[in-house]
Order: C-alpha cells, then sequence, then structure tokens
C-alpha cells in the first residue's frame, strides 16, 4: 500500500469528506510524526506501536570504494517497536 | 513530551478542519488501515516518511531470562519500519543543530 492508497482508503472511509481532507490529514500526521522524532522525542500510538531514536556510536568506517579509513560520527536514527495489536494481528502462522 | 493519538486529532481538527469526532475517527482509521494493510501481507510505503515492511522469522532458540529455563522462540512473522532518507536525515540534522 502507497501513500496514495491509503489517502483513497481514508477517502472511502469518510463519504462526507472531500479527498482533499483525506490527503491533508494524512500529510499532517506524517509531518507531526516526523517532526517530533526530529525534535528528539517519542510518538506512542496505542495498539500500533511506538516509534523513538536510537543512539549510534562514532565509529571507524571505510570507504568502500578506495578502502580508506574515515570517521563516522555519531547519530540518532529512527526506530519503531510495533505495538500488542499489530504484532499479533501480523503474526499469522502456518 | 511524547506524541500520541490526542494529539494528531488536535492537529486534524486545528490544521484540516475535521470537526472533532472526524479527528479522532480519521487518526484511528489512518493506522488501522496499515494494520489491515500488513496484517493482509502488504507492506505500507508512505514516501517520505518510511516503510513498513513484513519479516518471517524462522524458530530459534531462547531463554527464560528470569529462569535460564531454555525455551524455543517460535516462528513468526514481525513489522519492520524502514525510515526514509527523507525523516533520516531530518533526524540528524536537527541532532547536529544542538552540538
Amino acid at each position: 500500500m502507497t501513500k496514495s492508497e491509503l489517502i483513497a482508503k481514508l477517502a472511502a472511509r469518510f463519504p462526507q469528506l472531500v479527498v482533499k481532507d483525506a490527503e491533508l490529514s494524512v500529510k499532517t500526521v506524517l509531518d507531526a510524526m516526523s517532526d517530533k522524532l526530529a525534535a528528539g522525542e517519542r510518538i506512542e500510538i496505542r495498539g500500533f506501536g511506538s516509534f523513538s531514536l536510537n543512539y549510534r556510536p562514532p565509529r571507524l568506517g571505510r570507504n568502500p570504494k578506495t578502502g580508506t579509513k574515515v570517521q563516522v560520527p555519531e547519530k540518532y536514527v529512527p526506530h519503531f517497536k510495533a505495538g500488542k495489536e499489530l504484532r499479533e494481528r501480523v503474526d499469522v502462522r502456518d | 513530551m511524547t506524541l500520541t493519538k490526542a494529539d494528531l486529532a488536535d492537529l486534524l481538527f486545528e490544521q484540516v478542519g475535521l470537526n472533532k469526532r472526524e479527528a479522532k475517527d480519521m487518526v484511528e482509521a489512518f493506522f488501522e488501515e496499515i494494520r489491515t494493510s500488513l496484517e493482509d501481507g502488504d507492506s505500507v510505503k508512505l514516501s517520505g516518511f518510511g516503510n513498513f515492511e513484513l519479516r518471517q522469522k524462522s524458530e530459534r532458540p531462547g531463554r527464560n531470562p528470569k529462569t535460564g529455563e531454555e525455551i524455543p522462540i517460535t516462528a513468526r512473522r514481525v513489522v519492520t519500519f524502514h525510515a526514509s532518507q527523507k525523516l533520516k536525515t531530518q533526524v540528524d540534522e536537527a541532532y547536529a543543530g544542538t552540538n
């Protein structure tokens, strides 16, 4: 499912709204989530999951083309942990 | 402060002009559509934010951390999230700015 398919599904769920509202809603939610992580804070969506930042310490890396060593600075990367409901619904066993 | 569904609903009320009821339902529907897609085995690609993908994990040995007893971790299907380059850059630049 892509973002435009998600917008179409939401628009179909809310026939009283114009498609533009569904589109703007998706943009607003995703922007708010991105901004929150960029501010170094957490997102907790009950039944879906939580987003936080994971710390990556500085390390010595290598330029794969030239083989020279380069210092890779410390950084924070977004991390998602699925919540209970999502975990259980996705875990079909066969 | 942690961002929650209530905060997102407030934003839809303020910025999109949905009424309170619609805003709350829209936030719920947003995450429900993603859950349903993943449940059906279809990954979710939200350009500019990231991709939710499914991974099949095979059984592996595990341990009860309290008792030390060995118990297998059963095979399962799990969700993984890969942030987009845009989100990674946004997080990284914001952090660099605080140094």
